[in-house]
């Protein structure tokens, strides 16, 4: 039993990196209606530039929170105005193989300056620890990345539900050309949801450094695992990505319980019912 | 037409002396690509759904083939049509699946079934050998020939690669590939015609992936081992950015895509480590600013020689301008 609780602890822990990077790619699909095939390179971009900001610039870890998904996201935004923006009017499959083609330019790059081994990087001496819990141990910094993703996420949805600016990007996602009709510039929002979106995932790249190894590829299998995540879930919908995240997060933390060897196929395997059951996903509607 | 066929004694010259004019490993890789890239547009060019995932059934067939061989002793090309065999029965329940949904999606799916062959390739090592891959593939052939010398066992894949590609042009330039054509072109106009859409883009997809498989074998067969950075999707990417370069939905583009971006690679390598940066460059270059390809630009240029287009009344402005795919 107790052990089973551990299994759903760090199940969740896996599902909140899930959450963030699928959470972004649904926000970034939803206005662009670009699938960011970068966004696990950008993850390690934001792990990189917390381990830079603090060898570098002794910038702590809680500054980094703040300042490493900000640059990270200027350099996506930059990304955006140079490239993507020119393939917004054929088949957004390009801009696919266009992210691509930037993913291994990012990964190589970061390879050649820090080798294919990575980098360590410390958690910060206040979440260092852990809290006992009955004869449950829960480190401390594991508990952080579970409550600060959780309040990133509502943040998010808070903002796009409920706030003006969340009420243009839907009216663009939904019908853009009726929106630009109302008088609303969307072509202006275009770079700072992108912006955002890519913030979310060097984020996740944040929380990930003092937890996995720095290293210029850990983002490189993340990404398709969150692509198959968003396949369950269906990018149509901002908290539907969140949940299916933590969902997948728990079910394959538990699936490794019973056999570990699937614990990395399990997820796929789950896309593939979801795909025979319901094709949209959990919370999706066909294209 | 003349012009035509001094072309393509021309080609076969090219082909045939090409363990002359580099090394015979680069020349076998160009020839096996060659295959697995031009397999690749039968789905990406002819029928319109990007794979990204079809490293897997590359490397299924390479897999198959090469543990038939060192396992089972079976001889060259029997093995190779074996592991072809293999990797069009793994795409049936897989691209089943996949083509339940459409565009970035279908992507999004082959990529991640594509990734999982991977993890199940790495788990199960006793038979794949896990990340050392599988070694010592013996080279002989059907008949107890000895195909050490890679000139000799160069000359015996030729043949098989061109009717591998000949396959390729067949099923497009078939009735059926004209039904793959309606359903690239417009998909809902073929269904209401009548066409059982899903099952024609999954038999393409399976002829697709059984190429793919053929090329798979000859390459295991070629280098004597297979390692599993061959099913990584880097694989999926590189061969789609072939075709791409080489050219979508032309006969020869996928194949010619493929012999530059070995070329190019074989030359990198020798003055720096950054191919990743290099092939990536290339690719964001490709997708911006030349989407038709090499050959699929040389057309145009020919045919618009050959051909003028007819001096034509201005283009009406509220005429709208077709958008390339």
């Amino acid at each position: 039993m107790e052990s089973l609780l551990l299994q759903v602890f760090n199940g969740l822990i896996n599902g909140a990196f899930f959450a963030l990077l699928s959470l972004g790619l649904a926000v970034i699909f939803g206005m662009l209606r670009v699938v960011n095939f970068m966004h696990g390179a950008l993850y390690m971009l934001g792990a990189f530039a917390t381990y830079l900001l603090g060898t570098s610039a002794g910038v702590s870890f809680w500054w980094a929170l703040l300042l490493a998904p900000l640059a990270v996201a200027a350099l996506g935004i930059v990304l955006e105005r140079l490239f993507l923006r020119r393939l917004y009017d054929v088949d957004p499959l390009y801009n696919l193989l266009l992210t691509f083609g930037l993913t291994l330019v990012l990964q190589d790059t970061m390879r050649l300056r820090f080798g294919i081994q990575g980098v360590p990087y410390g958690a910060p001496p206040l979440l260092k620890g852990a809290v006992v819990w009955g004869n449950l141990l829960f480190p401390t910094y594991r508990l952080f990345v579970l409550g600060f993703s959780v309040m990133i996420c509502l943040l998010t949805w808070w903002v796009i539900e409920r706030t003006r600016v969340g009420m243009i990007i839907r009216a663009a996602t939904e019908n853009p050309g009726l929106t630009r009709a109302l008088g609303i510039d969307v072509d202006r929002w275009v770079p700072p949801v992108f912006g955002f979106g890519v913030a979310l995932a060097a984020l996740a790249g944040v929380l990930a450094a003092p937890m996995r190894n720095v290293s210029p590829l850990m983002g490189a299998d993340l990404i398709v695992t969150t692509f198959a995540i968003v396949v369950i879930g269906g990018l149509g919908s901002i908290l539907g990505s969140v949940i299916t995240g933590f969902l997948v997060g728990v079910i394959v933390a538990l699936g490794a319980v019973y056999y570990p060897p699937v614990s990395n196929t399990l997820v796929f395997v789950l896309m593939a019912i979801i795909l025979l059951l319901r094709p949209a996903g959990l919370f999706g509607s066909l294209e | 037409m003349t012009v035509r066929r001094i072309g393509w004694v021309a080609l076969g010259g090219l082909v045939l002396l090409l363990p002359r004019l580099v090394y015979e490993g680069l020349a076998l890789d160009i020839l096996t690509w060659a295959l697995f890239a031009t397999s690749v547009d039968i789905l990406l060019g002819h029928t319109g759904l990007l794979s990204f995932g079809h490293a897997a059934f590359f490397g299924a067939g390479a897999y198959a083939s090469g543990l038939l061989a060192l396992r089972g002793g079976v001889p060259y090309p029997v093995n190779a049509v074996a592991g072809a065999l293999v990797a069009g029965a793994l795409s049936v329940p897989l691209l089943y699946l996949a083509v339940r949904r459409r565009g970035i999606y279908f992507a999004m799916i082959t990529l991640a079934f594509a990734q999982m062959i991977y993890y199940i390739i790495n788990e199960w090592r006793s038979l794949t050998g896990g990340e050392n891959g599988v070694q010592g593939v013996p080279r002989v052939l059907v008949g107890g020939l000895d195909l050490s010398n890679l000139t000799l066992f160069y000359y015996v894949t030729v043949p098989l690669v061109v009717l591998g590609i000949w396959m390729c042009w067949r099923i497009v330039h078939s009735p059926f590939g004209r039904v793959l054509m309606a359903i690239r072109e417009n998909e809902v106009r073929a269904r209401s015609l009548g066409y059982p859409v899903d099952r024609y883009k999954l038999l393409s997809a399976v002829l697709s992936c059984t190429l793919s498989g053929f090329a798979g074998g000859m390459y295991v067969i070629a280098h004597r081992f297979v390692a599993l950075e061959t099913v990584h999707w880097i694989t999926s990417g590189t061969v789609v950015m072939m075709v791409l370069l080489g050219g979508m939905e032309t006969t020869l583009g996928p194949a010619v895509g493929a012999a530059l971006v070995l070329f190019l690679r074989d030359i990198l390598s020798t003055w720096t480590d950054a191919w990743g940066v290099a092939t990536g460059a290339i690719f964001v270059a490709v997708i911006l600013v030349f989407r038709q390809g090499i050959v699929g630009t040389l057309q145009r240029l020919i045919q618009s020689r050959l051909h003028p287009a007819p001096q034509s009344a201005p283009r009406r402005p509220d005429e709208a301008t077709p958008v390339s795919r």
